[in-house]
């Protein structure tokens, strides 16, 4: 979706403001955030994609004037409620009135290491082989779809070179909205600076972005 | 939408108005959260307390520190973390969460890499620990594609007119440690000295490693 997640190239956010010695966090309840937003995703319920896209679905103005905690929280809001988890008047007083959906899991304090160190590794086999090639000159589709995806606007229907191919992953356009992992070959897809931003653009920058194969046209 | 402007303030504890209300105070809006996942059985406080100590003591900058370090001495590993990046690192003890699939990219005296990513947040975690403010807001992931340059002289990183810039917009779920070049003048240093010069700028790409002597 052309939501307000989709930032590269928007002008008017001013200095970006680098903070010296910076904490790891800001506030006692950025912590809790963290860590309420990875035992919610540990409950197995809903993909890394379909809380990205959650995020990406928070009002722009909202969107825009959160902090990224903030920004969590909202879309771990959305989620709970979704899939059953509480109602949204539990999730604003704080206090239960009903039991909501079972969750598959719980993560437990002593298995908060091995969880952590496993992660969720995302490639997975497919029974294609790769479309395109390094050195392949490719264009990205021109496509403005209502879900989720992880082409930029900027990086739409746009010349480059396949520099990479780096394996098959699970699609995030599907997976974001139930429709199952449907893995796909994924390219680094680099263009020139002017290719990008046309006039001006700065002569010596070159961008990749990652690209699963149906985001690519063959040129 | 039509309470919007009534209750501003003073009802954080009421369900039916306007869900804008409840994000104003976020220490009251997340204690009130995890006071209901942890009656409702879904969360166990105790694991968030376990992920916070993770990311506050033992996942972090350091880390990725060590990678580089050993990247400048051991010419092996370089070859290894370019072939392999995610195997190269394990080999270090570093795994796991947002670092499942990792790549290296490597200065050089003509190419600067630059992490970002425009669409959310995604940073290489492992080696990195949790990205800073700057790194999720609004003006470096709008800016770091369109005016590298520009971002770079804020972080006091001037370089040659001629050097490229490459900037890796991390779309996808592969995450990017930026291998800085290797001051001149640290011949003499061992892993541990060469990875207390690495910053964690320096892995983003909005830094440069600079010799000892420079860097007071």
């Amino acid at each position: 979706m052309n939501g307000p997640h989709d930032l590269g190239g928007q002008m008017g956010f001013g200095p970006i403001a680098p903070e010296n010695n910076e904490p790891i966090f800001h506030a006692d309840w950025e912590k809790r955030a963290l860590g309420l937003t990875l035992c919610c995703g540990a409950m197995g319920h809903w993909t890394i994609d379909e809380s990205r896209h959650a995020r990406e679905n928070i009002p722009p103005a909202n969107y825009l004037s959160a902090s990224y905690y903030e920004i969590w929280i909202r879309g771990i809001d959305m989620l709970l409620e979704r899939h059953g988890f509480a109602t949204r008047e539990e999730l604003f007083s704080g206090r239960m009135s009903g039991a909501g959906t079972a969750p598959k899991r719980v993560l437990q304090a002593e298995n908060v290491p091995a969880t952590l160190a496993r992660g969720g590794p995302c490639e997975r086999p497919t029974g294609t082989k790769p479309a395109f090639a390094v050195g392949d000159r490719v264009r990205t589709r021109n496509f403005n779809p209502t879900g989720h995806t992880r082409l930029p606007r900027y990086a739409r229907a746009k010349q480059g070179i396949v520099e990479v191919v780096q394996g098959s992953f699970v699609f995030p356009d599907d997976n974001a909205h139930g429709r199952g992992e449907n893995p796909q070959w994924l390219y680094t897809v680099v263009f020139d600076g002017p290719e990008i931003w046309g006039e001006g653009a700065d002569p010596t920058l070159t961008i990749s972005i990652d690209a699963w194969e149906s985001y690519l046209e063959p040129l | 939408m039509a309470d919007h402007h009534h209750h501003h303030g003073h009802d954080h504890d009421q369900g039916h108005d306007h869900p804008e209300n409840h994000y104003s105070d976020m220490q009251a809006r997340v204690k009130a959260l995890e006071s209901l996942l942890s009656e409702k059985g879904l969360i166990d406080p105790a694991a968030i307390d376990a992920i916070v100590e993770t990311y506050e003591t033992r996942v972090g900058p350091r880390n990725g520190a060590k990678v580089v370090a050993k990247a400048w001495s051991d010419p092996a590993f370089a070859d290894w973390l370019k072939r392999d990046a995610t195997a190269a690192i394990a080999s270090l003890g570093f795994t796991g969460r947002q670092g499942e699939h990792m790549r290296a990219v490597f200065n050089t005296p003509d190419i600067h890499n630059l992490v970002v990513c425009t669409l959310c947040s995604c940073y290489p975690w492992s080696v990195l620990g949790l990205p800073p403010v700057w790194y999720k807001a609004p003006a470096y992931r709008s800016r770091a594609v369109i005016d590298p340059r520009g971002v770079l002289a804020e972080f006091g990183v001037a370089l040659p007119e001629q050097t490229r810039i490459r900037v890796w917009d991390s779309t996808a779920e592969l995450r990017y440690l930026v291998i800085p070049e290797r001051p001149a003048g640290t011949e003499h240093l061992d892993d541990e000295a060469l990875a207390d010069l690495v910053s964690r700028d320096a892995m983003i790409g909005t830094g440069v490693v600079r010799a000892p002597e420079e860097q007071a």
